[in-house]
């Protein structure tokens, strides 16, 4: 059976994929990826026209998506992540159907169970074999984890995979297994390793930063969950990499042995891990080198799908079993509904990636946000739009003191307990708006340019096109 | 309670705003070393009005001026003043006479907004070796003067030899201030650590302030307020020993006797003061004991 094949062009072809059909990417090529322009460029070039793209994320490296949109090349988007670049013309309404966000636990639960069919799955492959074995671990292009491309691979109706390091068969150290692959396509370059991941994800200096994460590794350390068998995850911003720091500096004190870290894994979760602070990582993304080279050399590291890492209706998810989270948030209102897709004037630069999931399937949800950027109040009386609702947020910590959620009374108790600045999120409004004054009501268009669908698969929150 | 001063740009707003939330007993908005001369106006307005119109909490405001030989001193006063800080840091302060002068000029402006006087107090800062073989005189010419603050970088240039992380070089400067100011009866402030990215640094360093009898310590780096607090506060073990004392006195004072053994040791009137402070520290920390 030959799978490898000349060409893209060849591949595309071969996969059948024609007018009106659904084609998907992953992202852990992040904003150095090659392969998602690649496809549409030749599928554009091909006269193929109206395609849906679900991608695990759009970067803003994929701006050329914009012209396959005006072009009408690409009719529709589903995507858990939207950078500003594709974002903002989002916003601007030039896509008639509107976008389809969902989280990294939704999309392959949607995928594995029909809802969002995928006709042709192109995987881009830091390494691979002429059968289709592959994975993100070794190559010029290493990106570690895989974890997003392995429901497309196991779903979709044809998997292309894309690779500019070919090995000879069999690729032992697979994460994807030639059994979910129909054609491989070897190309010069999948991605710029510069966007791929970071040299070093560096804890912030910025002292209000650290205020945050000393704040936020003290109310986990109060919150009663910090104990042996404690899991944890984190975000890669610079003050949830403090907060890290700060809870490792905690647990190897009190000499307390975790049981596992999750989520997008950096390099201070690997220190984390060679302290001793947990027993395993579960990886389903890797940020930085640091991190590629342990999930590589280190069977404590796990490789993890994003069906195994977040997906709702799932036998099991690790997300269901974690204790602590550390989000971030653009907006959170007086409810603690917390908004990571719009920036403050509406446009699109975000999505909930794991947000939505990891808040739901924790037993402590933090938010660790300053009390405004650039003048605009964190807190507002209701988010743009609500991607993780309220009810999944416990807590919110900012530098100014800790509100929590009123459904937990007896973490407020703890945290009062413990000496911590507790307040409440009408408060800390109210202290915000003193300094930065009451932001203009945002107003906003009455065209619908994105749904959030829930984790109930239910749309979540609309967002509408922005008015200038 | 005042064990950590962190120094705050008085010409950058971001730290300004955010300067209660640091951690800091005290911030200090500086108008002088980190104000270029062509902000120095922009800067005393900017300080002015956070002062104005932010609520600092429970967190002291001190403002550094300009030294008494610059042309800023009084026009810094004159905004400053105002907005009632804590005290007023007085950089190169050299001898008693330096502080008569601002005294006067503060007690002139207090008069004039209606102000009891030394509502505004003050703190000099000995930088020089005359500053600092004038150290009592300094502390203990005018009741303005609430504390005194050792500034060793200016100093070791005077002393014409090298800052170092030991600081041997000023270990004579550091004793003499402590002595300087317990004499005089007011708090004392330690230079700050200045290599921000010096974790055990920083701890080596206050625990010898700490040990010398320093009240307190500046921090030019938010990183080293938490440590500085730390290290600065009495331990569980010195609040449970300060209680026991009291109870001890308590109880011999009960019993009619005039001195009293704890754990083999007799209890005398400065053991008592040390315990009285402590437990005093302790509520401010919220750590003292429910029946206080």
């Amino acid at each position: 059976m030959q799978k490898l094949v000349k060409s893209l062009e060849e591949a595309i072809r071969l996969a059948g994929l024609t007018d009106g059909m659904t084609v998907s990417f992953h992202h852990h090529l992040r904003n150095g990826d090659f392969v998602l322009n690649m496809v549409l460029e030749q599928a554009a070039n091909m006269g193929i026209r109206e395609l849906n793209v679900n991608a695990s994320s759009v970067f803003d490296c994929h701006t050329p998506l914009i012209g396959h949109i005006k072009n009408r090349v690409v009719t529709g988007i589903q995507c858990n992540y939207m950078a500003a670049g594709v974002g903002s013309a989002i916003s601007q309404g030039i896509l008639e159907k509107p976008v389809e966000f969902r989280s990294h636990g939704t999309r392959p639960r949607d995928i594995a169970c029909g809802k969002t069919p995928i006709d042709v799955a192109f995987i881009a492959a830091p390494a691979a074999d002429p059968m289709g074995n592959c994975t993100g671990k070794y190559g010029k292009s290493a990106c570690g984890s895989l974890g997003y491309a392995m429901a497309d691979a196991m779903f979709a109706k044809k998997v292309v995979v894309i690779t500019d390091t070919l090995v000879d068969y069999p690729l032992q150290d697979f994460s994807i297994p030639e059994n979910y692959v129909d054609y491989v396509v070897q190309v010069d370059a999948i991605g710029d390793p510069k966007g791929i991941v970071s040299g070093t994800t560096q804890i912030t200096r910025d002292p209000v930063g650290l205020v945050m994460a000393s704040h936020a590794a003290k109310v986990i350390e109060a919150s009663g969950l910090l104990k042996d068998g404690f899991s944890f995850q984190t975000g890669a911003g610079g003050a949830s990499l403090a907060a890290a720091k700060f809870l490792k500096d905690i647990m190897l004190e009190k000499n307390i042995r975790g049981s596992f870290g999750l989520g997008g894994i950096t390099g201070y979760m690997v220190d984390m891990l060679q302290a001793g602070c947990f027993q395993s990582l579960m990886d389903v993304q890797c940020f930085d080198l640091k991190a590629v080279e342990s999930i590589r050399t280190d069977p404590r590291h796990r490789e993890i799908s994003a069906l195994h890492y977040a997906a709702p209706s799932a036998r099991g998810s690790v997300a269901d079993n974690l204790d602590v989270v550390i989000l971030g948030a653009t907006e959170i209102d007086t409810d603690f509904n917390v908004n990571v897709h719009t920036d403050s004037n509406g446009y699109i630069m975000g999505g909930s990636g794991g947000h939505t999931d990891v808040a739901a399937g924790s037993k402590l949800c933090m938010i660790i946000a300053p009390m405004f950027r650039a003048r605009l109040p964190i807190v507002t009386d209701r988010v743009n739009a609500i991607s993780t609702p309220g009810r999944d947020v416990n807590v919110l910590v900012t530098q100014g003191g800790i509100a929590v959620n009123p459904r937990n009374k007896e973490l407020k108790q703890r945290l009062l307990d413990a000496g911590l600045p507790v307040t409440d999120i009408q408060t800390l409004k109210e202290k915000t708006e003193k300094i930065t004054g009451v932001p203009q009501k945002l107003v906003r268009g009455d065209r619908p340019v994105a749904h959030i669908i829930g984790r109930d698969g239910e749309i979540q929150d609309t967002i509408y096109n922005v008015v200038k | 309670m005042r064990r950590s001063m962190l120094f705050l740009p008085g010409n950058n707003p971001n730290m300004l705003i955010n300067g209660s939330c640091l951690g800091a007993d005290a911030v200090i908005f500086d108008l002088e070393d980190a104000v270029a001369p062509d902000q120095k106006d922009a800067a005393r307005l900017l300080v002015r009005n956070t002062m104005r119109y932010m609520d600092f909490g429970g967190v002291e405001r001190i403002v550094r001026i300009n030294s008494a030989d610059t042309d800023y001193w009084q026009a810094d006063l004159d905004e400053i003043v105002p907005q009632k800080p804590e005290m007023i840091l007085l950089p190169k302060t050299n001898a008693a006479e330096d502080v008569l002068a601002v005294d006067a000029y503060m007690t002139a402006l207090e008069e004039k907004l209606g102000f009891g006087q030394n509502t505004v107090g003050l703190m000099p800062l000995i930088e020089t070796a005359l500053g600092v073989e004038n150290a009592y005189q300094i502390a203990s010419v005018s009741q303005r003067v609430q504390a005194i603050f050792l500034g060793a970088e200016d100093l070791t240039a005077d002393l014409q030899c090298k800052r170092t992380k030991g600081g041997a070089e000023i270990a004579y400067a550091r004793s003499r201030m402590v002595m300087a100011a317990r004499a005089a009866g007011v708090q004392v402030y330690d230079t700050p650590f200045t290599d921000v990215n010096d974790d055990e640094g920083i701890v080596v360093d206050t625990e010898y302030a700490k040990g010398l009898g320093f009240s307190g310590k500046a921090a030019i780096s938010p990183r080293h307020v938490e440590v500085i607090n730390r290290i600065f506060s009495p331990t569980e073990k010195e609040i449970d020993y300060a209680y026991e004392v009291l109870e001890a006195i308590e109880l011999a004072k009960r019993q009619g006797k005039g001195a009293i053994a704890l754990h083999g040791k007799m209890i005398d009137a400065p053991i008592v003061n040390r315990a009285k402070q402590t437990v005093a520290m302790a509520r401010q920390l919220g750590l003292g004991r429910e029946e206080d």
